[in-house]
């Protein structure tokens, strides 16, 4: 108890047990609020009392200072994420920015919602829970659209792979997001793993989640209709979590700070996976008038957020609530982050209806309120009122704050230092680059993953993009991809997003998928920075131009700020997630090469660009010069070529090409199905620049050779450049006058990475003993080499 | 033919067993875990998931549900019942095979593609099958034990339906992925057949033949 006081700041700063009631406050106008400890400003609390025309309550108080945090208020981003608004609509998209998710109409009477969200703080101070409810809050924000579930990714981001805080974060949140993913029946079919020392002390746990609905059958949050019942179903509430978004997520990291480890969640996939098929039945039998999921800031925000959006008055009854802690307060009642619940809107009529279904699933459901006449949120806690506000002024309108900003003053030298001296190709570097940790294979990770559940995975890891089939009449099918490149973003912010949203247009098409929508999940440090700021501006405002010229819109996203420890930023992440059509999965493009024999080529254009690059980094540890041009035009024009090669069946196999250069992608395509390649580099640009250069818009494309000519014409006449590289045969990689390895060596280099620094892959233990617990990798893994058989 | 799949609270894989008897040609009857009856079915399916949240032990909750009561008599009267993953550790749990699944030896959940030495194809579920195949695993607890009398005698009596091939996934002694009843109707398999019933979404259909198998049965 005396713990969870001394680390809960709300318990802490408001240090008192007689509930404050409005009768009170209204009373007692001149007490002193301990409103700065709560993270309010001194101007954000006068406004408090201009609203109410008093001093706010405690639990008014603590409801103000978790919805005006950065984390729910987005004060500091607003200003620049309303260019993503004033965007091109699509008439695909059917619910833009602003709801839980965005929905994207994909036909036959379908629709697809998703959104990328972080769980980065938590994630931290406790691997495991925080990574899995990073999982279980974006489903719920998935399933309040009235969408079924039906897959999972997740971008993550750690510190430089042999650091020990890595070994020490890595197992446990891959072990998270698969132990809840997994519970929960969703397949994860892709993400990413970056390793990066600007990420120790703050990995980046992103987290995707994609559900599927009819497109008359979206639910929104509203709630609408006096007399309406206000449902809680799902868990009980408890203290776990309570300040998860003021304190963890709303603030930087210090040294020596208290232990916060008791603002992080408990998560419990049973409970979600019973929540998510109690809702759907609901929904599907239209009992549902609104519907919101209880996430960051509990209830409050729940309540708030539904109130508002209906333009209703709101009446809860507080201690009707199921709690797991009968000693708790209104307060925590109300800031209460307990997992897996959700916040229904039901008419009367269908009230026994829906507790039926909820019993029928072993979900707890309870009445605790009711949508009333007026605009007040009126909460009572054993008869007396503890809070009464208009809801808006919580849910929409926190303050907004255009920061300053400032271009960082290292810019400048980082852009113009010394780029390192060429090297000559050998085996040895290629070996060393697939083996590097941003290159090497995710295989021990990714196998973690459930990734078939549900029958519908067509492509997942290591494909470029994941493609998953909707509908077994039709064929139709979604690809996604994410990306971020956090080293260019560095190098230039704005070119740095449009990149990230290059990459993902590319990999999503490079499968055959149309891109027809965006998410993103922005990670930056402190706001209070101006430098980090200016950085924030130039990435949104290159991506918002950047969506504009590839012509598809941003549906929805999610900013994540104080990604810092210290004064020491990240360095600035946006990762993109895009949405791809593909009208029949089955003639989806696969990134291996499929047989002996075929014509290997590379489409698009290699220039001397290596600033930023994975070769840079891996062998010189240097992040410096330019990130490669970007050119969306050409960028489109690639995807419609793979798109329509895909189409007219021309195409083998399709990767596109990025972090490494040609030569990654080479290998990766090569080692897919253990086909090989002889390659002839062309004239011009050195072997090193053309093998490791990470210039934009690129793929590398197998056609059978009855293809070839028709293929190669179609490029001709659309303007790509395409050249030819080769042909894929034997089991061995051959770049003429360069280099020749045997597929077995590069296969031993490009999987032994991950398992020599966190043990080894499952099956190659089968005579030692059991391996190490997961939070406890064996520091002296290295020297195990994993018989890979 | 009717094949029902059994969805207990937690159940994952129900309902891509229910295609997978579909592809197979039977027809898929969903059966409810509250619910005792089997509604005339031919076939049951206990399919993979994480019944009852695996709280206590995989599969310990799940053999007390109304269901199961009405499934073990059945099996005993030669029904025949295919455990899947959770559906085999439920089934071990219900004493309807011998041995319990265990704690993956790598203690990671492990998803891949695995290749099966089949050892019995004269069991209602294993007969049409290859005499090597390739279907994937996933599980956390797929470590079969068993003490060492009852591992002699399943292989004395050829009870292994299947052995890993190329690396154990999750230490199961001897290597064995799935057994089965002396009767041959009750057989329990921790990999997924019916995630290898389509090729655009397995690595083959090799597991089509596990539901084909039983459509002889009672064809």
């Amino acid at each position: 108890m005396s713990t969870l006081e001394a680390n809960d700041p709300v318990e802490h700063a408001l240090g008192q047990t007689a509930v404050d009631t409005v009768e009170r406050a209204a009373a007692s106008a001149d007490q002193a609020q301990p409103y700065a400890e709560l993270g309010l400003k001194d101007d954000e609390y006068a406004r408090i009392r201009e609203v109410l025309g008093r001093r706010p309550t405690q639990t008014e108080l603590a409801m103000y200072s978790i919805m005006w945090s950065e984390h729910c208020s987005y004060k500091s981003s607003k200003v620049h994420l309303r260019q993503f608004a004033d965007l091109p609509r699509s008439e695909r998209l059917l619910v833009g920015m602003g709801e839980n998710a965005g929905v994207v109409d994909v036909g036959e009477g379908l629709a697809v919602t998703f959104k990328v969200e972080s769980h980065n703080h938590p994630s931290y101070v406790e691997p495991y829970q925080g990574a899995a409810t990073g999982i279980g809050g974006i489903v719920r924000d998935i399933l309040t659209m009235g969408a079924r579930p039906v897959l999972v990714m997740d971008p993550l981001r750690f510190g430089d792979a042999d650091h020990p805080d890595t070994a020490r974060v890595l197992p446990g949140i891959v072990a998270g997001v698969g132990g809840y993913g997994n519970c929960l029946g969703l397949p994860n079919i892709g993400g990413e793993v970056v390793f990066d020392p600007s990420y120790q002390g703050n990995p980046l746990v992103n987290a995707l989640c994609l559900g599927v609905l009819k497109k008359d059958r979206i639910q929104l949050s509203a709630a609408r209709g006096v007399g309406n019942a206000v449902v809680l179903l799902g868990a009980k509430t408890g203290r776990d979590g309570i300040g998860g978004v003021s304190v963890l997520a709303s603030a930087t990291f210090d040294e020596g700070g208290p232990a916060k480890r008791p603002s992080v969640q408990v998560g419990d996939p049973f409970t979600e996976k019973l929540l998510i098929e109690s809702c759907l039945e609901m929904f599907d039998a239209d009992l549902i008038a609104g519907i919101q999921d209880l996430g960051g800031a509990g209830l409050t925000c729940a309540l708030t957020e539904t109130a508002a959006a209906g333009r209703s008055g709101m009446l809860a009854h507080l201690d009707r609530v199921p709690l797991r802690e009968a000693s708790m307060e209104p307060h925590e009642v109300l800031a209460s982050e307990s997992q897996e619940r959700m916040l229904a809107i039901v008419e009367p009529r269908h009230l026994d209806a829906v507790l039926a279904i909820a019993r029928k699933w072993g979900v707890i459901a309870t009445a605790i309120g009711e949508v009333v006449e007026g605009d007040r949120l009126t909460v009572t806690w054993h008869g007396e009122t503890v809070v009464d506000v208009p809801p808006a002024s919580l849910a929409d309108e926190g303050p907004v704050y255009d920061r300053p900003m400032a271009r960082p003053a290292d810019l400048d030298a980082l852009r113009s230092a010394e780029p390192p001296a060429y090297p000559q190709v050998d085996e040895d570097l290629l070996l060393r680059m697939v083996a590097s940790p941003n290159l090497c294979s995710r295989r021990w990770v990714v196998e973690q993953y459930d990734r078939i559940v549900l029958g519908g995975t067509v492509l997942a890891w290591p494909e470029d993009a994941g493609v998953v089939r909707l509908s077994e009449a039709t064929g139709l099918g979604i690809a996604l991809a994410t990306d971020g490149n956090g080293r260019y973003t560095r190098l230039d912010p704005y070119a740095g997003a449009q990149l990230a949203l290059a990459e993902a247009c590319r990999n999503v098409a490079a499968t055959g998928a149309v891109p027809v929508a965006v998410t993103n999940c922005l990670n930056f440090g402190s706001p209070e920075d101006p430098e980090v700021m200016w950085q924030f501006a130039e990435a949104t405002r290159g991506l918002a131009e950047g969506c504009a010229a590839m012509g598809i819109p941003v549906t929805g996203g999610n900013v994540s700020f104080y990604n810092q420890t210290a004064d020491v930023a990240i360095n600035p992440t946006p990762v993109i997630g895009v949405l791809g059509l593909l009208d029949d999965v089955a003639r989806r493009t696969p990134m291996g090469f499929q047989g002996a024999g075929e014509t290997l080529l590379l489409l698009g254009q290699t220039r001397d660009e290596l600033g930023g690059s994975e070769w840079a980094w891996a062998e010189h540890r240097h992040l410096g010069g330019l990130p490669p041009a970007v050119d969306l035009v050409r960028e489109k024009l690639l995807g419609e070529v793979l798109v329509s090669g895909s189409r007219d069946g021309m195409l083998s196999s399709a990767h596109d090409l990025s972090d490494g250069g040609l030569a990654q992608a080479l290998v990766e395509s090569a080692l897919a199905r253990g086909i090989g390649a002889r390659v002839v580099l062309p004239e011009g640009l050195s072997a090193f620049v053309q093998l490791f250069s990470e210039s934009a818009g690129r793929a590398l494309v197998t056609v059978p050779r009855s293809e070839e000519l028709r293929f190669t014409e179609m490029c001709d006449a659309r303007g790509l450049p395409c050249v030819r590289l080769g042909v894929t045969d034997g089991t061995g990689l051959e770049v003429q006058d360069v280099l020749d390895l045997p597929l077995d060596r590069l296969r031993e280099a490009h999987e032994g990475t991950l398992p020599a620094l966190f043990g080894p892959l499952a099956g190659a233990t089968a005579s030692a003993p059991a391996g190490p617990a997961l939070t406890a990798p064996a520091a002296d893994a290295g020297a195990s080499q994993p018989d890979l058989g | 033919m009717k094949i029902g799949v059994v969805t207990f609270p937690g159940s994952l894989d129900d309902r891509d067993a229910q295609r997978a008897a579909r592809l197979a040609g039977a027809e898929a009857v969903a059966l409810w875990h509250a619910d005792p009856d089997l509604h005339g079915v031919d076939a049951v399916v206990l399919p993979g998931g994480f019944s009852y949240g695996d709280y206590l032990r995989a599969g310990a909750i799940a053999r007390f549900s109304p269901v199961m009561q009405t499934l073990v008599d059945a099996a005993k009267g030669g029904l025949p019942v295919l455990g899947i993953c959770n559906g085999f550790q439920v089934l071990c749990e219900s004493h309807l095979l011998p041995g319990a699944l265990t704690r993956n030896a790598a203690l990671r959940f492990v998803n891949r593609d695995q290749r099966l030495r089949v050892a019995n194809r004269r069991t209602a579920w294993t007969a049409d099958l290859a005499e090597e195949i390739t279907i994937p695993v996933k599980n956390g607890e797929g470590s079969y034990v068993a003490d060492e009398r009852t591992l002699d005698a399943l292989e004395a009596e050829g009870r292994v339906v299947a052995y890993y091939e190329g690396g154990n996934p999750n230490g199961s002694l001897r290597d064995i992925a799935g057994i089965a009843n002396a009767a041959g109707n009750v057989v329990g398999i921790m990999p997924h057949p019916e995630h290898a019933v389509e090729d655009l979404t397995g690595p083959g259909t090799d597991g089509l033949a596990f539901f084909t198998s039983v459509l002889g049965v009672r064809a």
